[in-house]
């Protein structure tokens, strides 16, 4: 018996009943198709996240007041906050910091012309534009040192801003109000992409003395910004700059009042996390693969006990014992197949409309379909193996005079 | 002639709990190439056991059994597959086609098991050979009994056996066809081919060469049948020839309205 003949008869059986073949996929194809819906969305959650701590700069830190051990219990906030002072303390004497600044953060209400649009203003000095990789522009440029001397009104707004703003119109030259008062757009930062509370898309750049002065009326940071010289030494940098904070910023029983966050260590937390939810959704998907594979078991032993018959004249003309194998378990394993392309179509379709509602990227990997497509084929085996070997085992006219 | 089945102290016994059943006791006979044997006996006789086992779909519990020369008792089951595929035809009283098959795709399957190639030319010569090439294309259950058969019997010879099994081909079907299935068999052992034919109607017996009866597992009679009945002769004193569909060559042929091409 050549293979061709023992796909054709296989094909011939699934055609054969329609409808009970299609339900008995169904539970292949439900399983594959969550296994790549539930993969898919799992690495599409964890590169969006990734995408915006990278955007926000990979050797990036930043320290905040740590609200948490400082609390309001102390009565007093002065051990907790950060100052200009201690970000000249850092620059001086931490030499693997690059560069450095103090930030402030308030929500606002932006107008210009008859338009607003709700967004926050970030105070900062102009370097955050290295240290926040904020170099491209797609118009203008940004404000100088000297503007941050003379605390200038003037502002950079973010690709989100200008398009709720302006309307793609230029925007270098001409006036937004924040808080009634007038700042000129000197520079438009070019699309970034990111998401979320720090998208920098949506935030309007001002120079930091402007912000705590005019704007805000701040004279406490609300975080600092360090660039650090290697990407590689994160940790160490990350070290020293708590070291040199906890000369003044240590709590009387020596815990830092203030907390520094590794850009690095975020991404690896977040995949670390990521890796274990999406491990957590596979498994609940591979169990619905299962109760598939079991419900293919079951339909076969059915399909053997029916064709009883038909096995045993099958056996009477000449088939050998692997024929009517190899007739069954490809049966359950095309069954799988077609169960498995249907799912891997079916996961496809749900990671494409997941991600949209859930603004996450879709990502759907060749190994992730090829693992899928493999498993589908390996439950059509594993489940389809001992019906056959039942139905290859009968002896011929035991088959022939069952009714 | 050469013998091709000889059979000698074949026994078989069914163990069914305590009880064992002894379906066959000590048999022993020698079948010719060219012969046309007619298994008789009463219910329960053990005609059926015998004759599986020398199609070899069982196997005896004592006796030893040579086929062209070959001692079959110690074959396995592929062995044994492989001997029914190539020197054994069977045909049955439940017809055993394949349902929502084509006739054509019945008669090709022991050719898919042999692994020939050319299946479709044979299958198609061998549904000629019963009358059946305008029905070639259809399936089962658009067949009546007689044409069922008939393809049953078109599948048996498809693979040019040494001898075909028969177990109450006619067992199913009505006088006039059971005739016609008769005149097929008798030209089919015309033609060469050694058929064995289990049946427990003397008429259908009358058709054959030679008759060997069966009570309680043993052969009690064996003897040549001097004046076999000829199905052609038989069929043309029929009244109804409206119904016949096919009669092998020689026969008269009356009508073929109802094989005309649907
Ligand atoms: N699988 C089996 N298990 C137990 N006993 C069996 C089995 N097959 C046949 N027998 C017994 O063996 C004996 C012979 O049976 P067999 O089928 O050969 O009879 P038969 O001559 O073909 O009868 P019939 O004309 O009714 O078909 C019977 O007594 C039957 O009950
Ligand atoms: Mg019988």
């Amino acid at each position: 018996m050549r293979p061709w003949d023992s796909f054709e008869s296989a094909l011939r059986a699934i055609v054969a009943n329609k409808l009970r073949s299609f339900l008995t996929m169904l539970g292949v194809v439900i399983g594959v198709g969550s296994v790549i819906a539930m993969i898919g969305i799992g690495e599409g959650t964890k590169k969006k996240s990734i995408e915006n701590l990278e955007i926000m700069g990979s050797n990036l830190l930043t320290v905040f007041p740590n609200w948490r051990r400082g609390g309001m219990s102390m009565g007093s906030d002065a051990g907790m906050t950060l100052r200009d002072s201690d970000v000249e303390m850092l620059k001086r004497e931490v030499p693997l910091i690059k560069n450095i600044t103090g930030t402030v953060r308030q929500g606002v209400m932006a107008k210009h012309g008859n338009k607003t649009h709700s967004t926050s203003v970030f105070g900062a000095l102009p370097i955050v534009k290295d240290i926040r990789n904020l170099n491209k522009m797609l118009e203008g440029g940004w404000y100088t040192d000297e503007d941050e001397v003379f605390s200038a009104q003037k502002a950079v707004i973010g690709y989100q801003v200008w398009q709720e703003l302006y309307d793609g119109n230029n925007a270098v030259g001409t006036n937004i109000r924040l808080k009634n008062q007038n700042f000129e757009v000197v520079g438009v930062v070019d699309f970034k992409g990111g998401s979320g509370m720090w998208n920098p898309d949506d935030q309007i750049y001002i120079p930091l003395s402007t912000a705590k002065t005019r704007l805000m009326g701040k004279t406490n940071l609300d975080m600092i910004q360090i660039q650090a010289t290697h990407t590689d030494l994160m940790i160490l940098t990350q070290g020293q700059v708590e070291d040199t904070l906890m000369k003044t910023r240590g709590s009387a029983m020596g815990e830092p009042l203030f907390r520094v966050m590794n850009q690095g260590e975020a991404i690896e937390q977040i995949e670390t996390q990521t890796r274990l939810l999406s491990i957590l959704l596979a498994g609940i998907a591979s169990v619905s693969l299962l109760v598939g594979g079991i419900g293919i078991m079951n339909i076969m032993l059915v399909s053997v006990t029916e064709r009883t018959r038909e096995i045993g004249l099958r056996k009477a003309i000449g088939a050998k014992r692997g024929s009517i194998l190899s007739q069954f378990l490809l049966e359950s394993v095309v069954m799988c197949l077609v169960g498995g392309v249907l799912g891997i179509a079916l996961g496809w379709t749900s990671v494409i409309a997941i991600s949209k509602a859930l603004q996450v990227p879709p990502e759907v990997h060749t190994p992730a379909i090829i693992t899928a497509f493999g498993f589908s084929a390996m439950v059509g085996i594993f489940f389809g193996l001992y019906p056959a070997m039942r139905a290859s085992r009968l002896q011929p006219m035991v088959a022939l005079r069952s009714e | 002639m050469k013998p091709i089945l000889e059979v000698e102290g074949l026994s078989k016994d069914y163990v069914m709990g305590d009880m064992v059943v002894h379906a066959l006791r000590d048999v022993s006979i020698t079948i010719h190439e060219g012969e046309f044997l007619a298994i008789m006996g009463p219910s329960g006789s053990g005609k059926s056991t015998f004759m599986n086992l020398l199609g070899c779909l069982d196997r005896p519990t004592a006796g030893k059994f040579v086929l062209a020369g070959r001692n079959v008792a110690g074959l396995d089951d592929n062995q044994l597959a492989e001997i029914r595929n190539k020197y054994i035809g069977f045909v049955f009283q439940q017809f055993n086609l394949l349902p929502r098959t084509s006739a054509l795709k019945n008669v090709e399957l022991p050719l898919i098991y042999a692994g020939s190639r050319n299946r479709h030319a044979q299958a198609m010569a061998a549904i000629e050979k019963v009358g059946l090439a305008q029905r070639a294309h259809h399936k089962p259950n658009e067949m009546s009994g007689g044409q069922q058969q008939r393809v049953a019997i078109a599948r048996a010879i498809v693979n040019d056996p040494m001898v075909i099994f028969a177990d109450e081909p006619t067992g199913n079907l009505d006088s006039r066809t059971s005739e016609e299935i008769m005149a097929l068999f008798q030209e089919l052992n015309r033609q060469g081919k050694t058929i064995v034919l289990v049946t427990h109607e003397d008429d259908i017996a009358h058709h054959c060469k030679r008759s060997v009866r069966f009570r309680d597992g043993r052969v009690v009679f064996d003897e040549v049948i001097e004046n076999p009945i000829d199905a052609r002769d038989k069929l043309s004193q029929m009244p109804d020839l409206e119904a016949v569909e096919y009669v092998p060559s020689g026969a008269r042929k009356k009508s073929v309205a109802a094989d005309a091409p649907a």
